[in-house]
């Protein structure tokens, strides 16, 4: 579903990704682990050229991103993003933020639009919230929120961008079960995190970077309890 | 000699000709400058650099030379290459819009700029291209920060627009100077003209506080 091949990203002389090379199937769910500065969330921003690529090849589902007959907005429209800040448009209320691309980009009506919006926040357990503005939910609730957004476009891949990184702890949970739900439905997910529990659980495979490189690729439970690499094992021995 | 206010009395009906040309001027220019800067502040924001230094220009030469200037540049100078002679009411407008074009174009680049870059991207994410994302996502959010700066310039801009009156517009201040020149009398005419321009002035504030609160999201 996602071929990466040698993909290369320098911003000015600082190369963050130096040779990434992964095949992501269809309802899969990776997980990317990794220090900061690894370039996981570059990695993973390159995925939806929301970061211009140096060098290499990105396919998904067969289509070239690098190519520039590629239509970069089609591509987006199959790959929904959540990211850590949620990036809520704040003048919109929850509704109107997951209607807004439907409208826009599918040109599907209001009406038809409100209805999957409504089935989404119901999804998410924030069907009450429809008609309030973001600024008046928790942490939690935004990214409920985002997760629903990005889902309007009925996306074929899922990326999250450390999604829970920016919520107080006890709002993880709700986050993450929503996440789960995705992935048992049969979601393609890409997921950055610093969430060990949920790689352990929920990933079909984790990646762990470092340096620009992927150092190690492996089931979860391989890569938890018999990492291969020196790298990954000072990650882990700190983080776990 | 006492305050003649038999005098204003009977200026009255030419200081609510010149209030009514001084509104129309000062709507008209707001909202060509108001485009124009919305161009302008875009287009310094272009990523090709010789389209960029093209605004960037245009604003560097009407933010730094006065408008009194300009004014007469216009009316004396580019009106009459158009049209073959001067008319105040034209010269007026296009300076003024011209004027605030620069201002405004600032304004605008500020209030674009201050938005989070990640509500460029969860709208370019979502699928949307960039005109989509910036009239549905950035210039919404862009326009109600801009509304103070704006009311300052919408205000600025109403006080400039008696500069007219040295190219024979009949606004406001030119019947006040008309006033003035007929009797010999000082007070009577400008205290009248300022009055008139702060209750100006100040209705614009309030609609745009008005406007302001409307726009809230809390």
């Amino acid at each position: 579903m996602i071929e990466v091949k040698n993909l290369k990203k320098s911003f000015g002389m600082n190369e963050i990704l130096k040779d990434i090379n992964v095949d992501i199937k269809s309802q899969e769910v990776v997980v990317v682990i990794g220090p900061s500065g690894s370039g996981k969330s570059t990695f993973l921003r390159c995925l939806n050229m929301l970061e211009s690529i140096t060098g290499g090849h990105i396919l998904i589902e067969g289509l070239d991103l690098t190519d520039k007959k590629t239509d970069i907005n089609k591509v987006r429209t199959e790959v929904g993003m959540v990211f850590q800040q949620f990036n809520l448009f704040p003048h919109k209320t929850v509704i109107e933020n997951i209607m807004l691309a439907p409208m826009k980009v599918r040109n599907i009506s209001a009406q038809e639009a409100k209805e999957k919006g409504l089935e989404l926040l119901r999804k998410v357990g924030l069907e009450e919230k429809a008609n309030v503005y973001p600024d008046s939910l928790s942490g939690g609730q935004k990214q409920r929120v985002a997760i629903a957004r990005a889902l309007a476009m009925q996306p074929k891949v899922m990326l999250f961008d450390e999604p829970t990184s920016a919520l107080d702890p006890e709002m993880v949970g709700e986050v993450l079960e929503v996440m789960k739900q995705l992935a048992k439905e049969g979601m393609t997910m890409v997921v950055v995190t610093h969430e060990m529990g949920f790689a352990r659980e929920v990933g079909d495979r984790v990646l762990f970077m470092d340096g620009g490189y992927i150092v190690e690729e492996n089931l979860p439970k391989e890569i938890f309890e018999n990492p291969q690499e020196e790298r990954t094992k000072a990650f882990l021995s700190k983080v776990l | 000699m006492g305050f003649r206010f038999d005098l204003i009395a009977e200026y009255i009906p030419f200081f609510l000709k010149g209030t009514m040309l001084t509104i129309g001027l000062s709507i008209v220019a707001t909202l060509l400058g108001t485009v124009l800067g919305l161009g302008i502040g875009l287009g310094k924001m272009a990523r090709k650099k010789p389209i960029s230094l093209l605004f960037h220009c245009y604003i560097t030469f009407f933010r730094g030379t006065p408008l009194f200037v300009q004014l007469f540049l216009v009316h004396f100078g580019v009106v009459p290459l158009f049209i073959g002679h001067t008319n105040g009411i034209l010269a007026t407008i296009i300076a003024l819009s011209l004027n605030a074009a620069a201002y405004i174009a600032e304004i605008f680049r500020a209030g674009i700029q201050s938005i989070d870059k990640g509500q460029m991207e969860a709208a370019r994410s979502l699928g949307l291209n960039h005109v989509g994302a910036m009239k549905n996502v950035i210039l919404p959010q862009a326009i109600k920060r801009m509304i103070p700066p704006l009311g300052n310039e919408f205000v600025v801009l109403i006080k400039d627009s008696s500069l007219a009156a040295i190219v024979a517009t009949p606004e406001l201040m030119y019947w006040g100077r008309a006033m003035a020149g007929n009797y010999f009398i000082v007070w009577e005419p400008y205290i009248t003209v300022a009055l008139i321009y702060l209750v100006l002035t100040t209705s614009m504030s309030l609609l745009l506080n008005r406007l302001e609160r409307r726009l809230a999201t809390e």
